[in-house]
């Protein structure tokens, strides 16, 4: 059904079944004594470099060859004294630096002057006259074929397969059942998530301490325009929660806006013109950390997903869907904030049974 | 020493060459395998060295890699730090990162080799991926190495996939950051991401049992499975020959070049040295990846213009580039469209497309014969084509993985980029699909004219009447073969929709489907000059007068029709 217009194979061809068509026809339609294809002019005569009729520049090539083998040596004895010239107890960055450069470089002319050299040498004065092999084709020859359908028919016919359909049934069903305890096994490379997705640890009375210092915040310290990271107080290195477990879900901002500022839905749950956020990001967890006074935006920097603070934190560009959970805060008797609830939805990326 | 090894026992070995070489053959049968492999030829282009820049790379990965895990210590648990660097003193971070750390600081050449590990890594994918280009440019995936291109797929996403592994284990802030939103897009599964969270991570995330749980699959998993896909790669390419470009001398049937033993032994051998060595220069210059500015994984702080290594940059423009209205509550339930099609159902079509394209190709042409002659990418119009679109369309999400970057270099709105890049993903790759085969099927028909009136002379002459005329020299018949070698193609023609009785025939329909993607391919071809239109060409040249290379000449060609 297709035009295929063959190549002309050239003399040296073999009728291995690898003409382009596949299926072997050639067409000897020729018009006006013409061949339907140009011939193959066959191997262009081969042009010798100068090391082949010159004896100095073949003497030079091989100089040069030398030249690049004895560089590489000279690399390697750089490594060396670069090993041992520079200590690295407690360095500076300039030492660090000078160490890695001249450990670096030597090995640098080690390797390219042995491989500069190799191909130079292949290039210049190993021989260069084209030399054609021919292909056979993958394919086996019918006979081949016919054999291999024979081996394999015996050794089915042998092992009884066919006629015993009760251990082909058996051993298929054994074969189905058999991946099933190991993956069982890996079940236990972790928990069951539970609720834990959806939880964190604020709750009513946890304070809102600074992040990393993890000192408590007065509400006048935060003047309008400006953002505080928080964490949970109790949040610790060692200390009784998971650290980065926990910090990865309960890591929160707070900022003031001016109070008329504060979105209808945000007021009951801030506290004069504070209003704290989940900084996890509701798309892939990232920290969204930028904050924009200008226009009021939390830009994440992963993905770019954009929360209008004036907004509850509404996303108003991104990849994200879900706005960022508001964390209602108050004072406690010391004047310092401190959470009058849990987070306002689940921080952190989505999941299937997140609703 | 061969021939020693060849006629074993017919003396005894005299020299010791002699005697190691009777060694090797009376217990491995060397001799056998020198005499058949040893002389084998290889055809010679500098595209074909873009596999090797990967397959070297991956050894030196290998070879540093070892290195690295003699200091590297793959544990997430948290401790506080009293290393040689010291801004980080007295920090709690996790020994993954401290031993990172103090493998870069403290040990002679632990840097050098972190960073040889680093760029090796980025240019193994980068040669990985054009080397693949390549071998689809020049049609190398057809028949019969259809299969070492689904390994060399394969190999491709492995690559980027052991890459991400290996750039997360030393646990800093940036590479932390990617494991987060690896387990987002683990979280993302529907029905049961969270579970698999779970067991990925041993709980929530980030947890102690990741770390070195990623090590083990870094370290021996990935680079087990990627050995054995090389290897078999590279039995293939034993097995098939390589392919070699068109020209004189050059067929179907035969292998034109020069032998293993010795002058690719000497290349190849020293080109290995020679990509060791350029890592080595970069690692000894450049700096990469230089954790110990990061600090150590924390989920809280941020750092702006984070940037996954560049393989990773097309998914993540996917990621940055899809609206989060695709997010979908259903039922009680939540599908993540927004992260489940950028992250997991784009690059799993690219790769599904990839590995079915030789069996579309092949099922347009109709043409089940083995091809050992590469294209010339101009002469496959359509192939080349798609490949630019592809290629555009990679591109377009990889820029918009650096939305962020050409937003604060352009001074320019993120929203802007990322909404231009949304229309551009689909607009722009059709029109490059076009355009590209606009450039080829005017590259081909210019290999016509010259082939038909020659090359110009630049000599310009008047005749009697007045008329000016340049001078054309006629093509040697080297060259002349460069321009006419080729296989062409004309679509496949549709067979009678009813049978002999008048019954409708099985599959006409998928038929219809074929008849049309096989015209999309070859509806326009430039089919090249045959000796008849040559012929032609000079007759009326006698005349002066042109003969236009359009496609009128086609159909006045012999038909050959072959029956499939």
């Amino acid at each position: 059904m297709t035009d295929v217009i063959h190549s002309n194979p050239v003399g040296d061809s073999e009728p291995s079944g690898a003409s382009p068509s596949g299926s072997g026809t050639t067409v000897d339609t020729r018009a006006g004594g013409l061949p339907d294809r140009f011939d193959n002019p066959g191997l262009p005569e081969h042009r010798p470099r100068m090391a082949d009729i010159d004896v100095a520049a073949a003497r030079r090539a091989e100089r040069q060859v030398a030249i690049c083998f004895a560089l590489s040596a000279v690399g390697s004895i750089v490594t060396i004294v670069g090993y041992f010239l520079v200590r690295l107890a407690e360095p500076t960055a300039a030492e660090l630096r000078t160490s890695n450069t001249l450990i670096g470089l030597g090995l640098f002319l080690t390797l390219f002057g042995i491989g500069v050299g190799a191909v130079h040498w292949a290039k210049t004065l190993m021989p260069d006259h084209e030399q054609i092999e021919l292909r056979h084709a993958v394919e086996s020859t019918p006979e081949v074929k016919a054999d291999a359908a024979d081996i394999v028919t015996v050794g089915i016919d042998e092992s009884g397969i066919r006629r015993r359909p009760l251990i082909l049934a058996s051993l298929g069903g054994a074969l189905a059942i058999a991946p099933l305890p190991a993956i069982l096994l890996l079940k236990d490379t972790g928990p069951n998530p539970g609720n834990s997705l959806r939880t964190s640890l604020w709750e009513e009375g946890v304070r809102l301490v600074r992040d990393p210092d993890k000192t408590p915040i007065l509400a006048s310290d935060i003047e309008v325009g400006s953002i505080v990271h928080i964490l949970p107080e109790g949040l610790v290195v060692g200390g009784e929660f998971s650290y980065l477990e926990e910090k990865a879900k309960a890591a929160a901002i707070v900022l003031r806006l001016e109070v008329e500022e504060v979105a209808e839905a945000a007021r009951p749950d801030s506290y004069s013109g504070l209003v704290a956020y989940s900084k996890v990001c509701t798309h892939m967890g990232c920290s969204v950390a930028l904050y924009e006074q200008s226009t009021q935006t939390l830009l994440c920097p992963c993905h770019q997903s954009s929360f209008d603070v004036l907004d509850n934190c509404r996303v108003t560009f991104g990849p994200a869907d879900r706005p960022l959970p508001q964390l209602p805060i108050g004072v406690d008797a010391d004047g310092y904030l401190v959470a009058t609830g849990g987070l306002k939805g689940t921080p952190g990326p989505s999941f299937w049974e997140l609703g | 020493m061969t021939t020693t090894a060849a006629a074993p026992r017919a003396g005894a070995p005299q020299t010791t060459i002699d005697k190691l070489a009777d060694f090797a053959d009376s217990r491995l049968g060397a001799a056998q395998i020198i005499k058949g492999s040893a002389r084998k030829i290889f055809p010679d282009h500098w595209s074909f060295m873009l596999g090797e820049v990967a397959l070297y790379s991956f050894v030196i990965l290998l070879l540093s890699g070892v290195f690295l895990t003699f200091f590297y210590v793959p544990s997430a648990t948290l401790i506080e730090y009293d290393g040689v660097y010291e801004p980080l003193r007295g920090q709690y971070i996790s020994e993954a990162y401290a031993s990172t750390v103090d493998l870069s600081w403290g040990v002679r050449g632990g840097l050098l080799m972190r960073q040889i590990h680093h760029w090796a890594a980025l240019i193994f994918v980068a040669a990985t991926i054009v080397h693949m280009a390549r071998v689809f440019f020049t049609g190398a995936f057809r028949k019969p190495r259809e299969l070492n291109w689904v390994i060399g797929v394969l190999l491709a996403l492995l690559a980027v996939f052991e890459g991400f592994a290996g750039y997360s284990l030393p646990d800093d802030l940036l590479s932390g950051t990617g494991l987060r939103i690896a387990s987002a897009i683990i979280l993302a599964i529907p029905i049961i991401g969270s579970y698999m969270s779970f067991w990925v991570f041993g709980g929530e995330f980030p947890g102690e049992a990741f770390i070195p749980r990623l090590y083990t699959i870094h370290v021996l998993l990935l680079p087990a499975i990627m050995l054995a896909l090389i290897a078999g790669h590279l039995f293939l390419v034993v097995l098939h020959k390589h392919t070699q470009y068109p020209g004189p001398g050059r067929t179907n049937q035969n292998v034109v070049g020069y032998p293993l033993l010795p002058v690719y032994a000497a290349k190849a051998g020293g080109f290995f040295f020679i990509v060791f060595g350029v890592i080595a220069f970069m690692a000894a210059t450049i700096q990469i990846n230089p954790i110990w500015l990061f600090g150590g994984y924390d989920p809280s702080p941020i750092s702006a213009g984070s940037q996954p290594d560049w393989y990773m940059g097309f998914l993540d423009g996917s990621v940055r580039m899809t609206p989060g209205l695709l997010e979908w509550s259903i039922g009680g339930y939540t599908l993540s469209n927004n992260i489940l099609i950028p992250a997991l159902v784009l690059p799993g079509l690219l790769t599904g497309v990839l590995v079915a394209y030789p069996w579309i190709e092949q099922w347009a042409t109709g043409d089940r014969g083995e091809h050992h002659l590469l294209d010339r990418p101009r002469n496959a119009p359509t192939r080349t084509g798609l490949g630019v679109m592809g290629l555009v369309f990679y591109g377009i999400l990889w820029a918009n993985g650096g939305n962020d970057v050409i937003a604060t270099h352009l001074a320019l709105s993120i929203n802007d980029i990322t909404n231009a890049t949304r229309v551009a993903l689909f607009v722009v790759p059709p029109i490059a699909f076009i355009v590209t085969k606009r450039i080829c099927l005017g590259l081909q028909r210019r290999d016509r004219e010259r082939v038909l009136h020659g090359k110009e002379t630049g000599e310009v002459f008047r005749l009697d009447n007045g008329e000016v005329l340049e001078r054309h020299a006629p093509l040697s018949a080297e060259e002349r073969w460069l321009l006419v070698q080729h296989d062409g193609y004309t679509p496949i023609e549709a067979g009678p929709a009813v049978d002999a009785n008048g019954v409708r025939r099985p599959g006409t329909a998928l038929q219809g489907v074929r008849r049309r993607l096989s015209n999309f391919y070859f509806g326009d071809s430039v089919l090249p000059v045959t000796p008849a239109e040559l012929a032609a060409a000079h007759a009326v040249h006698q005349g002066h007068e042109a003969i236009e290379a359009t496609d009128d000449v086609q159909h006045n060609r012999p038909a050959i029709t072959s029956d499939h």
